[in-house]
């Protein structure tokens, strides 16, 4: 097993680990197209999907996954609306722990949520998204989907745009393609760029249409509304104007480009409806894969071979 | 009651004395400072190998009292400043209610001498109720005893209430001392903007952010011919400026904390939240010109900042986390390990910037090492190696990044008023 206990990010995780995780992935696809998707292998294991953020698609991903896979999978969303009166985290999580917890999902706005709960619980940790700092599962399916339809993530060149600066998909993305052996480019308005991006392994492009030329891989962030009240970008228009993939700027890309985006898309934004609908965009092989990616890192994390 | 401190390397940054001396107390004043004083009926206390100083005093802390008792308070907060060293704090308004008043500040005052470790001079607040609206009543303050203004916790945001402020409090001759930070440059700001807060994505507080206060501050004090004093500087761009600032004659002082001399960001990660501090950690880069501007002169004091919080405000998300660190009973022992020792500060200029330095911002009474001066004395031993171990510190609150750490050097007694009241 090379996998550890926990998947808090991909900054930690090398590159066999990884390999590791896609290998199995590839191995439990197939069980989602069956007629009857069950398989007993975590059969007696409970994991428990921690949302404190609300998610529709990766929580019912894991569910999902967990089910196949035979775990007993249940949903815990403590309401974030009335986080003062609210139990802390570490009460929170201790309690599921009691209940028998052999997984912990957690989705939590805050940064190191996920790296915070392993400081308190004996479970394995998952780390479904914290604040903006990761988003492993996404980026793994990330690499997956390219995988599936490239045979190769290495050579490759990726790019990602948007707001850099607060997507947890971007970082996770940035640390997963590059220790593959893909060269990251991002761009985006400079006011959403973080500082010293470079120093994680990510080239910053001039503009998009550097970014997006000749690249095999182009994935598009969502781009947050509230970004634009608090001053970081004009209007929607002139995001979507300067940074928002057209056809226009996909074709700059290779013929055999992969369009991806984590979901969901603000359609007209960072993506023109002709390309969310055109045969470069593989969105919805994304989210097939993002359960098989989760069904191997359940089984990985808590699967017999432990 | 007499007792005479034997054989020490006496260090008197006020009289610059710096040689094997007897001091004889008696009572509560330093009766004589001879070579081999030698009378009877004394008690005499074997020094030998160890240093003596005038009284230690750390210009900024937080007692917490009143309102955050759970925090500290000011019996626990004046134990672990005697632990350390210290025979003098000055203590920060934000507490709750904040001390805006002269009744307040009599509370502060009494409450300390009945306490009767180290002495505390309150510090008072610049705006009513820290809200950095309206001016507070400064003149009976000053009169009560404060002395100096602060909003610390907070930046004098508005100029134009700092430059009232300026204008106001020089009626008094007091300083007012300011926490810089422009709070428009950032949201939700958790660490050092830079390599770091983009790898944990942690909202980032850039250094122009204190920067722009600083230069607000300095032009100001140029305009009024006003004293400011910079809190916790914690970037290279501030000590510059300060440096320019005092080449040009203008009345502005600051100080550092043992934390920001030897800690960089890199204390923060995988999430740290004893690291999380404001000002944040900086860079290396930030660290060195600290260290500089600390030998050179720019900076005037060495002080702690000590800002406790109890566990359940710092093992949280990191974001959620309160900020501050201890420091109070850590101070000597980082300054004498990693700037004298590692750095090669001389101690003397390190003993200055903990005794003399922020006595004369405060406009405190001079209290050197001589006949006649209130016996307030700090006995170091150089050579103790000590591992700093957060259960054990007197603080009520436990949230030090220097847990573990090796040192050498410490405060092995501390005496106020002639009254040993750490040993």
């Amino acid at each position: 097993m090379l996998i550890g206990k926990h998947l808090l990010g991909l900054e930690n995780v090398d590159k066999k680990d990884i390999e590791n995780i896609l290998t199995t992935a590839e191995s439990f696809i197939d069980i989602i197209d069956r007629d009857v998707k069950k398989v007993p292998t975590l059969r007696g294991k409970t994991v428990i999907n921690l949302f404190y953020e609300p998610s529709t698609r990766t929580r019912t991903s894991f569910e999902l996954a967990g089910k196949y896979l035979s775990a007993d999978t249940i949903n815990f969303s403590p309401s974030t609306s009335s986080v003062k009166k609210g139990e802390s985290l570490k009460d929170t999580a201790k309690t599921l722990e009691m209940m028998g917890a052999d997984a912990i999902v957690i989705r939590h706005s805050s940064s190191g949520a996920a790296s915070y709960l392993t400081n308190h619980v004996n479970a394995s940790v998952v780390n479904a998204g914290d604040g903006t700092h990761e988003h492993p599962t996404q980026a793994l399916l990330d690499m997956f989907t390219v995988k599936r339809f490239k045979g190769r993530l290495s050579g490759l060149k990726v790019a990602v745009i948007g707001d850099i600066l607060h997507s947890r998909v971007a970082r996770s993305n940035i640390y997963g393609f590059s220790k593959m052996g893909s060269d990251v480019y991002v761009s985006g308005p400079n006011t959403l760029m973080p500082f010293q991006i470079e120093e994680m392994g990510a080239k910053v492009a001039d503009n998009v249409e550097e970014a997006v030329k000749d690249a095999d891989v182009v994935i598009a962030l969502r781009i947050q509304m509230e970004r634009q009240k608090a001053g970081l970008f004009p209007s929607e228009r002139e995001y979507s104007k300067l940074f928002g993939i057209d056809i226009n700027k996909l074709s700059l890309a290779k013929q055999d480009v992969l369009l991806l985006h984590p979901g969901p898309v603000n359609r007209g934004i960072e993506l023109s409806s002709e390309v969310i609908d055109g045969n470069r965009s593989v969105i919805n092989e994304q989210v097939k894969s993002g359960v098989a990616v989760r069904m191997a890192i359940l089984y990985l994390l808590i699967g017999g071979a432990r | 009651m007499k007792k005479i401190l034997k054989g020490a390397r006496i260090i008197d940054p006020y009289s610059d004395i710096d040689e094997i001396l007897d001091l004889l107390i008696v009572e509560d004043k330093i009766a004589a400072v001879e070579k081999n004083i030698d009378i009877s009926e004394v008690e005499i206390i074997d020094l030998a190998g160890k240093i003596v100083t005038p009284g230690l005093i750390d210009m900024h802390v937080h007692l917490r009292e009143p309102g955050y008792e759970y925090k500290e308070d000011i019996e626990s907060g004046t134990r672990s400043a005697a632990a350390g060293g210290f025979t003098a704090v000055a203590c920060m308004p934000n507490t709750n209610p904040p001390i805006d008043n002269a009744a307040l500040i009599e509370y502060i005052k009494s409450r300390a001498s009945k306490i009767g470790m180290v002495k505390v001079f309150p510090i008072g607040c610049v705006s009513k109720g820290m809200q950095g609206k309206e001016i507070t009543e400064m003149g009976d303050m000053a009169k009560a005893g404060a002395v100096a203004f602060s909003d610390d916790g907070k930046p004098v945001a508005e100029s134009g209430l700092m430059r009232k402020a300026l204008l106001y409090s020089s009626m008094f001759d007091k300083v007012i001392i300011d926490h810089c930070e422009v709070p428009s440059l950032f949201e939700n700001g958790q660490i050092n903007e830079g390599a770091i807060s983009t790898r944990l994505g942690l909202s980032g507080i850039p250094a122009s952010a204190e920067e722009i206060m600083v230069a607000r501050n300095i032009l100001l004090a140029k305009e009024l011919d006003a004293r400011v004093h910079i809190a916790h500087i914690s970037t290279r761009g501030s000590a510059q400026l300060v440096k320019r600032a005092k080449e040009e004659g203008i009345k502005i002082t600051c100080e550092v904390t043992p934390h920001h001399l030897v800690l960089t960001e890199d204390a923060v990660l995988d999430y740290n939240t004893a690291a999380k501090v404001n000002p944040p950690l900086r860079t290396k880069d930030d660290v060195k010109a600290l260290i500089d501007a600390l030998r050179d002169g720019t900076i005037d004091a060495i002080a702690t900042d000590h800002a406790p919080h109890c566990e359940d405000e710092k093992d949280v998300e990191f974001d959620k986390a309160s900020f501050g660190i201890l420091g109070l009973e850590t101070a000597l022992g980082i300054v004498l390990t990693y700037l004298v020792e590692r750095e090669k500060i001389g101690i003397n200029s390190i003993i200055e910037k903990m005794t003399k330095g922020p006595a004369s911002i405060l406009g405190l009474a001079a209290a050197g090492i001589e006949a006649g001066m209130p016996a307030d004395i700090t006995v170091i031993d150089p050579e103790l190696e000590w591992v700093v171990d957060k259960n054990k510190l007197l603080s009520k609150s436990k949230n030090t990044p220097f847990n573990g750490w090796k040192l050498k050097g410490k405060a092995v007694m501390t005496i106020v008023d002639g009254k040993t009241v750490y040993r």
